[in-house]
């Protein structure tokens, strides 16, 4: 069996921390010596870009994914892909999108692994039309706790299967997926950014432009209030066609103009985000934008943040919690009021508050249900958390959940409350882990599986 | 088009370089131990880069294949423009010091499989005059250390054994280029990182630039040659109470 590595985890948003033995193997059979050996739980974790502690396994044992990146088979005619867990959004995008494919449905960051992403079942700016990416995926191959690799499908397996995409790793590793990938005439998108002076306003824009737009998404300026209570900068997009490009861009429609990366050298301190320092970045980010028809590349246009390396640091080591709700679609507008009016009371402010729309879900942990998603991200203080627990008292009352995949301090009974279909999911695990070998921080947190 | 054989293609710096020369368009014969695990990369190689690559396995320590082995590679290819020996292995050092058995296998591993492949490359290469060796030796064969002789004395030998396959390739224009590798960041040094630890996407862009300018020797990253030169001039009485 490789050697593992004793080492101090965190998420993207550096709290909490754990220390775990750390094994990354470099073939399968490795992983497989990993996974059955008579230990400690264990959990996959791949680029370690969920925030909170999905991909943390403290006194226990952590397996770095990211050295299993090999890409299996392309089938061209279909657009199937199939590759192993550790690759990542990005390369997919770098290997396909100038042969004209594009993956069906990225998160705001490429560098996240595709066994991650499944595992969180991430979604993007499309959901409303596309759904998570689990809808687009044919098949997993997954590592039991026995060693067994076990394909599942919609058509075989599917309760596994459904029970993986959103599973958080806990019903196995994920070893490959299969998933289609989207043909794209460019590496453009042809949009518009509209302004919403309150928060009616921005989701009339969603409702106007839902048929219109495959991809949609809200930056809120969450220093408004009252009559300008969830102001906000609408980007609204397709993906271009080559005929519709500027004539400079038609010849070649899947270059894109090389991004400058500069990275946050070391943790800042911690006054850089004081509330202060975050309305004024807010009301300053809102009165640069206009409304009008643009033209974005698909790297400004999906992973904003991924252009400024490391970027968790701007919160210091104290580190910072993500928050993304969703509402059920006849609630979303009274949570979205509640919630923003919380925030404002609290005097607290998020850095960055995005708002989505999403459509219909299948899966049983995954997170998106139709209705409205709010994202928000705040520098961790000591009254957060309490602030937080009432934030999803509020949610649950409205029959809305929170994300586990940049979740890092929900309470069981509360987990609970919002995952309704947990009970059918905790069958599927006690049938294919009996002895629950895998497990992670979040698992135990929301008490998967939790003795009954 | 180049026609290569990557032995012990399965470690990570095989896999980068192999994607390197793939992507200039080389066709690849990829041969190590586990033969799932060479099928998996050559699929890679193929959907990333479209090159065609296929799969082989041979062992380094069983000598009498390896011709067999090399023939069905060459004609496999359909010829042979280059071969890059990557493999080799650590070994249970300590183990190795003790028992010769395992010390010899650490030899095979790392040395005496070497010079049998090379020795079949070298001879085609030579009588067709064109062509190159990369070999990856390590820094670890430039100075005897109590932790770890047994696998720097194999790749020691190694070195010797290419520097004078160079002179005699020389004259027949073949290019043979040997690596001395420091510590990259695979499964042989994982939970033993160092400042100096150098990824292995790294370490084969440097070796796949020094086989473009045509270098002879190349430390790869470029300051452990001015570590190791050091390292040398340590005289053997102070350098035995120094725990490097």
């Amino acid at each position: 069996m490789p050697l593992p590595r004793r080492g101090v985890l965190t998420g993207w948003g550096s709290f909490p921390i754990a220390e775990s033995d750390i094994y990354r193997p470099e073939k399968i059979a490795e992983l497989a010596a990993v996974v059955t050996s008579n230990s400690t739980s264990v959990i996959a974790r791949g680029a370690g870009r969920a925030y909170g502690d999905a991909a943390l396994n403290g006194g226990n044992r952590v397996v770095d994914m990211q050295r299993l990146s090999r890409m299996l088979a392309f089938d061209s005619e279909s657009g199937l892909l199939r590759c192993e867990a550790g690759v990542t959004i990005g390369e997919i995008i770098d290997v396909f999108l100038r042969r004209g494919f594009f993956p069906p449905v990225v998160p705001g960051t490429q560098f996240v692994t595709l066994g991650g992403s499944v595992a969180a079942d991430v979604h993007g700016k499309s959901h409303h039309r596309d759904s998570s990416l689990g809808n687009h995926v044919t098949s997993i191959d997954l590592m039991l706790a026995s060693g067994e690799v076990r394909r599942c499908s919609r058509e075989e397996n599917s309760d596994l299967f459904w029970a993986t995409v959103g599973g958080m790793g806990l019903t196995g590793t994920i070893l490959e997926v299969e998933l289609r990938l989207r043909r794209v005439e460019s590496a453009w998108f042809d949009g518009e950014i509209s302004m919403a002076a309150n928060i009616d306003e921005a989701i009339e824009t969603f409702e106007r432009t839902e048929r219109q737009y495959g991809y949609s998404v809200a930056w809120i300026d969450c220093a408004g209030t009252r009559g300008s209570l969830g102001r906000s900068i609408v980007n609204l997009g397709n993906v271009a066609s080559r005929q519709s490009l500027p004539p400079p861009l038609r010849q070649e429609p899947f270059k894109v103009p090389p991004r400058m990366h500069p990275t946050v050298p070391f943790n800042l301190p911690s006054f850089a985000l004081s509330s202060l320092g975050i309305k004024t970045f807010n009301t300053a980010y809102y009165a640069m934008h206009r409304a009008g028809p643009k033209l974005f590349d698909y790297q400004t246009f999906f992973f904003p943040l991924d252009a400024i390396r490391k970027w968790n640091r701007i919160y210091g080591t104290r580190g910072f919690l993500q928050y993304q709700c969703v509402w059920p679609l006849s609630e979303s507008r009274a949570g979205l009021i509640e919630t923003l009016e919380a925030i404002a009371r609290w005097g607290g402010g998020s850095f960055l508050t995005v708002l989505k729309k999403f459509g219909p879900q299948d899966g049983m942990l995954s997170f998106p249900m139709p209705g409205y998603t709010l994202a928000l991200d705040f520098p961790i203080t000591r009254e957060l958390m309490e602030f937080l627990d009432r934030l999803d008292e509020m949610v649950v009352k409205r029959g809305g959940r929170v994300y586990l995949a940049k979740d890092a301090r929900l309470r069981p009974e509360v987990f609970r409350a919002m995952y309704p279909k947990a009970g059918r999911w905790l069958e599927i695990k006690r049938g294919v882990d009996p002895e629950n070998r895998f497990s992670s921080n979040l698992a135990r947190r929301i008490g998967l599986p939790g003795g009954e | 088009m180049q026609r290569l054989l990557i032995l012990g293609a399965t470690s990570p710096i095989a896999r980068s370089l192999a994607m390197r020369f793939a992507t200039e368009g080389a066709s690849l014969f990829l041969a190590a131990r586990d033969l799932a695990e060479v099928e998996r990369l050559a699929s890679d190689i193929t959907v990333r880069t479209g090159a065609r690559a296929v799969s082989g396995v041979f062992d380094a320590a069983e000598f009498y294949f390896h011709a067999t082995f090399f023939e069905k590679a060459v004609a496999e290819l359909g010829g042979l423009d280059g071969m890059i020996v990557c493999f080799g292995t650590l070994g249970d050092e300590t183990a190795a010091q003790v028992d010769p058995e395992k010390a010899l296998a650490i030899l095979n591993q790392n040395f005496t499989g070497a010079v049998s492949l090379i020795t079949l490359a070298a001879r085609h290469l030579e009588q067709q005059k064109s062509g190159f060796i990369i070999a990856i030796g390590s820094v670890a064969g430039e100075r005897g250390r109590p932790k770890n002789y047994v696998y720097g004395s194999a790749k020691a030998a190694l070195a010797t054994f290419l520097q004078g396959l160079r002179g005699r390739m020389a004259r027949a224009g073949v290019h043979v280029m040997t690596v001395k590798l420091g510590t990259v960041d695979t499964r042989m040094t994982w939970g033993r990182e160092s400042p100096l630890t150098v990824a292995p996407e790294a370490a084969a862009d440097s070796i796949y630039g020094a086989w473009k300018r045509g270098a002879e020797v190349v430390f790869v990253p470029w300051f452990w040659q001015p570590i190791m030169g050091i390292i040398k001039l340590i005289p053997e009485s102070i350098f035995r109470r120094v725990n490097i």
